[in-house]
């Protein structure tokens, strides 16, 4: 459980950063270390070099206009938390950062690294692809931004090249009168989800959803949105009925893998109870 | 001095070290010219060895030695058995190296000294291991299929079966109104340690002295069994103990590695340390718990129990450890727990798998029976329409039957009976303190999406085994007295407590104790230690009478420099006092030294009940507890803010293995929880709603302090009581929990079975 021997470096620039990147062939950013260090750690990688991101400030913003939240790649969990314009600016996003890890993690661990990390059941990648949100990467051959749903390929598997950095998640803006819920459930608070969803909708006058977007968590080999769920949503009053079928499309759209901590019919139970309270509570009725 | 430290909330001395940073663990040790150990452990759960090659490694920049079997001359002795050490044992003890079979995926195959831990974890990847696999026993099935064998000469892979019997139970079972056949599991796990083990060892090859740090729990036992491998006199080792981060009855025992490591050391000539981590220490420590039991209750149909029969299967892992056979044995002895029971059959069969041996953790076999039994006792009232409680109260042990006699246990026969107690006295208070009748009326209702439940049930914890305990007191140069002691310190808050003991023995003020030296070998001339939730009355028996002793040495020093009797001296706080009004101080005799000893058959126990009120959202099968009691009457309490400490932290643990923790294995032995992210551990924030009692109503007679165990009787009750208020609350769904872990996907497939059902 000791590291194995790797070179170390911390550039002042982006583009020191990306050229360090790129001088070895298993070179890898170093952001909060929170996912990386335990891999290699348990010797699952063994880069020769970390280049580590610490010092590139700009990467450090969180930045809220009419365009929406764009999130620097080196933003922390506490960031998040402790920014009370997110309150308004993205509540699904404060809220689905609330189940990430502990409290010690969530001073170290990053938005990027999340992204990049590409675990199934994070929170991170299921808000990015819930909300439509844009991946913003620069490499040595230049810059060019990726959406979430083309990015994430499979678990610990993204569209980012080995000498490109994530520099900020775009997550598109977000009215003031939209509907919003998240529900996980996890073994105990701060593990990693066994399934969660995020969800939101608009109403229109006649106080009709349009505009589902229902994303499924920890139930796949990446987070995904559920269409046929979303289905159920768009054109109706959510009410419980509504909830409840949303819940079984979501349920029938997935075929979660059995593993250790749940096996694939729990898993695809449990998405569907979490869509339905999710939906529930966006709908402001009481919800588990 | 009257004083009264006994009994009242001193707080724990030994925290403010903690509290500071100032413990000092084994880990902390760094001695000059120290070396690091690194173990190659095997990946393979079964196999036979073929070739070990080393000959890369030794070469490596920083690697000073490659140790496997062949180092050592007439091959790796066997770590002999502490408690049950029955001949039968012998054949299935474990080597402290692999030489010329791997048994389970973890055991030792070679030891790396290195300059450093790292270097020795690069260094493991050249070593060249041939191994020829063979097909796994991966639980009691199989194992008892017996085709495949871990041990070919024994022809069997069943090490033992324990009988505890009394009356007779067939003819009992022949003419009973009302029978009932149950299967239970409890699932794998085990005692956790957040500091992991660790050991260092310093050979001091011109002296041809050893030091050991990083002792615990049974330093002396240990020091008998390391001398006689090391072939060297028993007095030229020493053991130290160290500040430990828990016990739990894992740490302690005499492992691979406490040979390994002081052997690496004479090889080397070199101080050596090896500290576990934590993926070796899910795969190394003892495991435990893993238990399945056929069973069966036969009552009249008041609910009056008449006997009990089954028999249990325990999964051993693959070598008898030093106190592999205790949970078995228990599992056999104590299926009755607390109830009145007149006949009684229970065998219990010992297997061996290819998994990581077994040892005992807290409650040993008491945690699975009273999961065992309390659900059957839930089935019988929901059969025979009885309240549970009414239930209950029938059949415990009435307080007019102690001392109680424990049906008798073979092979290996100990005579025992149960103390003292009146257990529907604990009962009561339980179901009042709790608020019982008024918490009672929510059981099974649905509320805001939630099931609610409730249950109660009762235990007893043994405690206090013999043999012996030795204690010394020694007056220092300014008159205060030192207590040395053979018990160890494992968390309990001994330091506290024996000075306590110490102070009013002694009748001085309690910060006139200079301090507790605990467990290592050089502070008293034998130690047994600290297991069987002993040390308090063990060793607080042998303080008394090392005070009587000591009271003694100073009356005759005293008497003999006053020119009187021994009888006209007089010991108070304030000094010595002899007729004439000639005077001293405790420093004029400051080096005066006195022993004193406990010894013991019996054993004590502890006993009480537990209820809890949980909620359970039926959809995802998540439990939550919304308020759990825990009654003990643990005879004379010491400290009783130390010993409702031991309570909710046993609680926890309970909870944790009932609720959580799971240690998991493929088909082919491989184990699948190699780190905290996937066995879960109860943390700090996962179980707010604990309550614990405590009463001394029924000191101990057995004993001069009056005092029982009080170590364990948190975790025993915990699976049996969470399991039946979740039935409780799932009553609508027929949900009736028949094995532990209850994880949240267990719970859920009992609803959805019921759903389907109906
Ligand atoms: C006990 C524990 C519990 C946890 N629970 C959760 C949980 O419930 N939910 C959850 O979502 N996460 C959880 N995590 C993971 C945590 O959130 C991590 O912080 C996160 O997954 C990775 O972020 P990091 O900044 O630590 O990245 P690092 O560990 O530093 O890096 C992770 C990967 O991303 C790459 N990388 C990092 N930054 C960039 C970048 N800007 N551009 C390109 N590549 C980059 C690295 O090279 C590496 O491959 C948990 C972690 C622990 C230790």
């Amino acid at each position: 459980m000791k590291l194995p021997a790797f070179d170390y470096a911390c550039p002042a620039t982006l583009a020191e950063a990306l050229a360090l990147l790129a001088s070895r062939d298993d070179a890898k950013a170093l952001a909060g270390g929170q996912s990386l260090v335990p891999m290699m750690a348990f010797r699952i990688a063994s880069p020769s070099l970390l280049v580590d991101l610490r010092r590139l400030s700009d990467l450090r913003k969180i930045a809220i206009d009419t365009s929406g939240v764009r999130l620097g790649a080196m933003v922390r969990w506490r960031d998040i938390e402790d920014d009370a314009r997110l309150n308004g600016a993205h509540p699904l996003l404060k809220a689905a950062v609330s189940h990430v890890a502990h409290y010690q993690i969530r001073n170290r661990g990053t938005v990027g690294g999340s992204i990049a990390h590409a675990d199934p059941a994070a929170e991170m990648p299921g808000i990015a692809v819930t909300c439509d949100a844009d991946i913003a990467v620069t490499g040595t051959r230049g810059a060019r931004v990726i959406c979430a749903d083309d990015f994430f390929i499979a678990p610990l598997m993204t569209a980012l090249a080995a000498d490109e950095i994530i520099t900020e998640i775009r997550l598109p803006a977000w009215p003031p009168r939209r509907r919003w819920g998240f529900r996980e459930f996890s073994r105990r608070r701060g593990d990693f989800a066994l399934a969660a969803a995020a969800v939101f909708f608009d109403v229109d006058d006649a106080g009709k959803a349009y505009n589902a977007h229902i994303g499924a968590i920890g139930v796949g080999d990446r987070p995904a949105r559920l269409p046929a769920a979303e289905a159920e949503v768009n054109g109706q009053v959510v009410d419980i009925a509504i909830s409840e079928r949303a819940g079984r499309a979501a349920s029938a759209s997935v075929d979660p893998q059995s593993d250790i901590h749940a096996s694939g019919a729990y898993r695809k139970s449990l998405i569907g109870t979490m869509v339905e309270r999710a939906l529930q509570s966006a709908a402001g009725m009481s919800a588990l | 001095m009257r004083n009264s430290f006994v009994g009242s909330p001193v707080e724990r001395r030994e925290d403010l070290r903690f509290v500071r940073g100032r413990g000092q663990y084994v880990d902390d040790l760094n001695p000059d010219g120290l070396l690091h150990a690194v173990i190659l452990r095997s990946s393979f759960a079964h196999g036979r060895i073929r070739s070990i090659d080393a000959s890369a490694t030794v070469k490596l920049a920083g690697v000073h030695a490659v140790i496997t079997a062949r180092d050592m001359p007439g091959g790796p002795p066997r770590i002999p058995m502490r408690l049950q050490p029955l001949p039968e044992f012998m054949p299935f003890e474990q080597g402290v190296i692999a030489d010329t079979k791997v048994r389970y995926v973890g055991e030792p195959i070679a030891v790396v000294v290195a300059t450093s831990v790292a270097v020795g974890e690069d260094a493991l990847d050249h070593i060249v291991v041939d191994i020829e696999p063979l097909p796994a026993v991966s639980d009691c099935e199989t194992s008892a299929a017996g085709d495949r064998l871990l041990f070919e000469q024994q022809g069997a892979n069943c090490a033992m079966t324990f009988t505890a019997e009394c009356g007779d139970a067939d003819a009992a079972f022949k003419a009973a109104a009302y029978v009932r056949r149950e299967k239970f599991r409890t699932g794998r796990h085990f005692g956790l340690t957040l500091e992991p083990r660790g050991v260092m060892a310093e050979w001091d090859a011109a002296t041809g002295r050893l030091t050991v740090s990083g002792a615990a729990k049974v330093p002396f036992f240990n020091r008998r069994v390391l001398a006689e491998q090391m072939g060297l006199p028993e007095d030229s080792i020493a053991m130290i103990e160290n500040d430990v981060g828990g016990g739990f009855g894992a740490r302690g025992e005499f492992y691979p590695e406490d040979f390994l490591i002081p052997f690496a050391a004479r090889y080397t000539g070199r101080p050596v340390k090896w500290i576990e981590d934590r993926r070796e220490n899910l795969m190394a420590m003892n495991h435990a718990r893993q238990a399945q039991v056929e069973v069966e209750i036969a009552c009249a149909h008041d609910g009056t129990i008449l006997a009990l029969r089954g028999h249990a299967h325990v999964d051993m892992g693959a070598y008898m450890r030093t106190n592999g056979a205790v949970a078995a044995r228990n599992i056999a002895q104590f299926m009755a727990g607390p109830y009145r029971i007149p006949n009684i059959r229970v065998k219990s069969s010992l297997w061996m798998t290819n998994k990581t041996p077994v040892g005992t953790y807290r409650g040993p076999g008491r945690f699975e029976t009273d999961f065992f039994r309390e659900r059957l006792l839930d089935m019988v009232a929901k059969d025979l329409r009885l309240d549970r409680v009414e239930l209950r109260r029938r059949n415990l042990i009435p307080a007019s039957h102690m001392p109680y006699p424990l049906p008798a246990i073979a092979p290996f026969p100990a005579s025992d009976e149960i103390d003292s107690g009146d257990y529907r006295a604990t009962l009561d208070r339980c179901l009042e303190e709790f608020g019982w009748a008024d918490k009672a009326k929510l059981a099974g209702k649905l509320i805001d999406g939630r099931f609610h439940g409730l249950a109660v049930g009762c235990f007893i914890e043994g405690g206090a085994a013999g043999p012996k305990e030795t204690a010394r007191l020694e007056i220092n140069p300014d008159g205060s007295v030192a207590v040395f002691i053979g018990s160890s310190a494992v968390g309990q808050g001994v330091e506290t407590v024996f000075a306590q003991i110490a102070a009013d023995a002694l009748e001085i003020p309690m910060d006139r104790i200079s301090g507790v030296h605990h467990g290592s070998t050089a502070y008293v001339s034998d130690g047994y230690g600290a297991y069987h939730s002993r040390s308090v009355v063990m060793g607080g028996s042998a303080l008394l009478d090392a005070t009587k002793n000591l009271h003694n040495l100073i009356r005759t020093a005293a008497a003999k420099r006053f020119g009187c009797l021994p009888s006209e001296i007089k010991i108070s706080e304030d000094g010595i006092v002899g007729p004439h009004g000639s005077s001293a101080r405790f420093a004029d005799f400051a080096g005066l030294t006195a022993e004193g000893a406990f010894l013991n058959k019996k054993h004590t126990y502890t006993f009480g009940a537990h209820a809890a009120h949980v909620t359970v959202d039926a959809r995802i099968g998540r439990i939550e507890i919304i308020d759990y009691l825990a009654v003990t009457d643990c005879g004379r309490i010491i400290n009783p803010m130390t010993v409702r400490g031991q309570v909710i932290g046993s609680l926890v643990q309970g909870l944790g293995g009932a609720l959580l923790e799971d240690l998991k294995y493929d088909k082919d032995g491989q184990l699948l929880t190699g780190s905290l992210a996937d066995y879960l551990l109860p943390s700090a924030s996962d179980f707010p709603n604990l309550r614990a009692v405590v009463t001394e109503m029924f000191p101990s007679p057995i004993n001069p302090l009056g005092a029982k165990g009080a170590g364990e009787g948190g975790i025993i009750s915990a699976g049996g009581v969470v399991a039946n208020a979740v039935a409780n609350a799932l009553g609508a769904f027929g949900v009736e929990p028949r094995e532990l872990p209850l994880t949240p996907q267990r719970v859920w497939e009992m609803v959805e079975a019921g759903r389907l059902a109906t």
